[in-house]
């Protein structure tokens, strides 16, 4: 049992491995920029359902920790001549001004970007983990706000509202491809482990989980914690692929983009995030169109900005009311369902 | 049974005031260890806090809990846990959307040694230490008759099945002491039979002290050997059942007094 789906899963790996290969090499950069951002969703939306779906503390804080991560990297890897071109205005403070890691580097800037993001998660956490209700919802609401207001207003670091451009384009697929694989098998065994289930027992009932020994605070705080450390390097491998930084990349509609790709996968599924993380940024493209001005007849409608985010809230409101638990629900996709598939109609026995 | 007994569970002075309300009064009670004790009184005795008081879910106004040297007074729920005290509760309170398999293994997470970062790269260790839980919450479960049922989910599980899965659960953290609150409630004659004979089977299997609520006078009379009565937070009286059942306070608390 254990052999064949461990068996699949080497197969799988070596079909995507081989898939990545193909397109990074054939396919159009317009495809493989999607492809990018499809795979950077699979790790910062496996980060969030960890938190939100299998712990059950609902947090708004994401984009804050990605945001952590992204100017983490950016800081890390800028060429110093660049750094000095993009900080015209007001000086790089000292220690970033002279350093610059080296291309090699780069998994070491997405690992510090990442433990940058965990600390802030640590830093909330902390505090208000020990409770039980919705105060992490608003602490790490109140915690993104204030990572987008020093973003802004923190010029000797960040750059103010101008950003940092001309950040290296390290990121390619298998950077993405490579990380969101090693994401989703850390969490997943993470999840499936001793861990996962004390999580889940929490999820389902705080005071029974520490009843039986659990201790609830310490372990909503890992949740959070490696949360925050997978979003920290989700963004900041959003920043080295679209080579620039700036307060607005990582506003609260990151975290929204995340929760409608967490329910709609089915808060609690693991594979549930990647498969609707795939479906959300391949739309995304997709109904540009609906924000694009049409005519029909003689009658034009101008294009309007945003019309997207309409659509996609439409469809969460549409799920909640027909589909409430989600593509999956809490269930994951795992080999024996997909076996289950082909052999419907026969008798099942384990 | 034990030439030796020794106290394993005293409680004294237990108070417990919400507000103006005096839930629990100087409530004084000991547990030698094999005993199997009962708690009764009618609704809203207190007899639930204090259960509540003893696992830590509610900090005691006044008055001490000892278990076995140690002061459980303002320990976190877990730490009481880990010395050795489980229980279960008056309305079930199980992992609905678990397995009744993975239910049990909840209760072996505070004995694992290993780090999460070990269960991230499934290190050896872990795996090992995954397998040896899985195969001891099995053994578990058919020591207690639910095996055939352990990848369905727990709230599927009939009502009787239900209880005794949260008995499971409490049994997994390998109590010294076992608190029931209220295990037959709801059940019909025949289950209420078989919850006896249960409760008899674990404590002789896994060496038990237990102190259960009940409001079902024929378990409690059928297989506790001391009770404690409770009337308004206070403790009324204490002794066999069968004393219990002559003591002219106790009647007055169940029928009320005759004018």
């Amino acid at each position: 049992m254990g052999k064949r789906d461990y068996l699949l899963t080497a197969i799988l790996f070596v079909i995507l491995l081989f898939g990545l290969w193909i397109a990074q090499n054939y396919l159009n950069a317009y495809i493989i920029r999607i492809l990018n951002t499809a795979f950077i969703y699979v790790i910062a939306a496996v980060a969030y359902n960890l938190i939100n779906g299998i712990a059950g503390q609902f947090s708004l804080g994401p984009n804050g920790f990605m945001a952590l991560g992204g100017y983490t990297v950016a800081l890390l890897m800028l060429p110093v001549v660049q750094k000095q071109q993009v900080y015209f205005l007001t000086p790089l403070i000292w220690p970033f001004s002279v350093i610059t890691f080296p291309s090699y580097l780069f998994i070491v800037s997405l690992i510090l970007g990442g433990l940058i993001a965990a600390g802030g998660a640590l830093l909330i956490g902390v505090p208000t983990l020990r409770l039980r209700g919705d105060y992490l919802a608003i602490a790490s609401f109140g915690f993104s706000e204030i990572i987008f207001v020093l973003a802004n207003n923190f010029i000797p670091l960040t750059n103010g509202a101008l950003g940092i451009k001309g950040i290296p384009e390290y990121t390619n697929l298998w950077w993405t491809g490579g990380l969101a694989f090693l994401t989703v098998y850390l969490i997943c065994s993470l999840v499936n482990s001793s861990f996962g289930r004390a999580l889940k027992a929490i999820r389902e009932d705080e005071i029974a989980a520490q009843a039986m020994g659990v201790n609830p605070f310490r372990m909503k705080l890992m949740a959070f914690t490696l949360s925050g450390f997978f979003a920290g390097v989700a963004g900041g491998l959003f920043v080295t692929l679209i080579s620039t930084v700036s307060p607005t990349l990582f506003t609260f509609s990151m975290t929204f983009n995340l929760l409608i790709i967490v329910v709609l996968g089915g808060l609690g599924s693991i594979t549930g995030s990647v498969v609707t993380a795939f479906i959300f940024a391949f739309l995304q493209e997709i109904l540009r169109e609906v924000e694009a001005p049409h005519t029909i007849g003689s009658f034009t409608i101008p294009g309007i900005p945003g019309m997207r985010m309409v659509a996609f809230s439409a469809l969460l409101v549409i799920m909640m009311i027909f589909y409430r638990r989600g593509l999956f629900g809490t269930k994951e996709l795992s080999w024996d369902l997909i076996m289950n598939l082909f052999k419907r109609g026969k008798p099942q026995n384990e | 049974m034990n030439e030796q007994t020794q106290t394993l569970l005293s409680i004294n002075g237990l108070t417990m005031i919400f507000g103006g309300l005096i839930a629990v009064n100087d409530f004084n009670f000991s547990l030698q260890s094999g005993d199997l004790a009962g708690l009764i009184g009618p609704n809203g005795a207190g007899k639930t806090t204090i259960f509540n008081m003893i696992t830590g879910q509610y900090i005691p106004s006044k008055g001490k809990v000892v278990f076995l040297n140690h002061i459980l007074n303002g320990l976190p729920p877990h730490e009481i846990t880990s010395l050795g005290i489980s229980r279960t509760f008056q309305n079930i309170r199980l992992f609905g959307n678990l397995s009744v398999l993975d239910n049990v293994m909840v209760s072996f997470h505070m004995g694992l040694k290993n780090s999460f970062l070990s269960a991230m790269w499934r290190s050896p260790a872990y795996v090992s230490a995954e397998k040896a839980m899985r195969e001891e919450g099995y053994r578990l479960l058919e020591a207690v008759g639910l095996a055939e049922l352990s990848r369905e989910e727990a709230k599927s599980l009939p009502y009787g099945q239900q209880r005794r899965l949260e008995i499971a659960r409490a049994l997994a953290i390998h109590p010294k002491l076992l608190l029931l609150d209220e295990p037959a409630a709801g059940m019909n004659p025949h289950e209420t039979m078989d919850l006896m004979n249960f409760i008899q089977k674990i404590r002789e299997e896994f060496n038990l002290t237990i102190f259960l609520i009940e409001h079902d006078m024929k378990v409690v009379m059928g297989i506790c050997e001391n009770v404690a009565v409770m009337d308004f937070g206070i403790k009324i009286a204490e002794g066999t059942p069968s004393n219990i059942r002559k003591n002219p306070k106790v009647i007055e608390a169940y029928l009320g007094v005759e004018s």
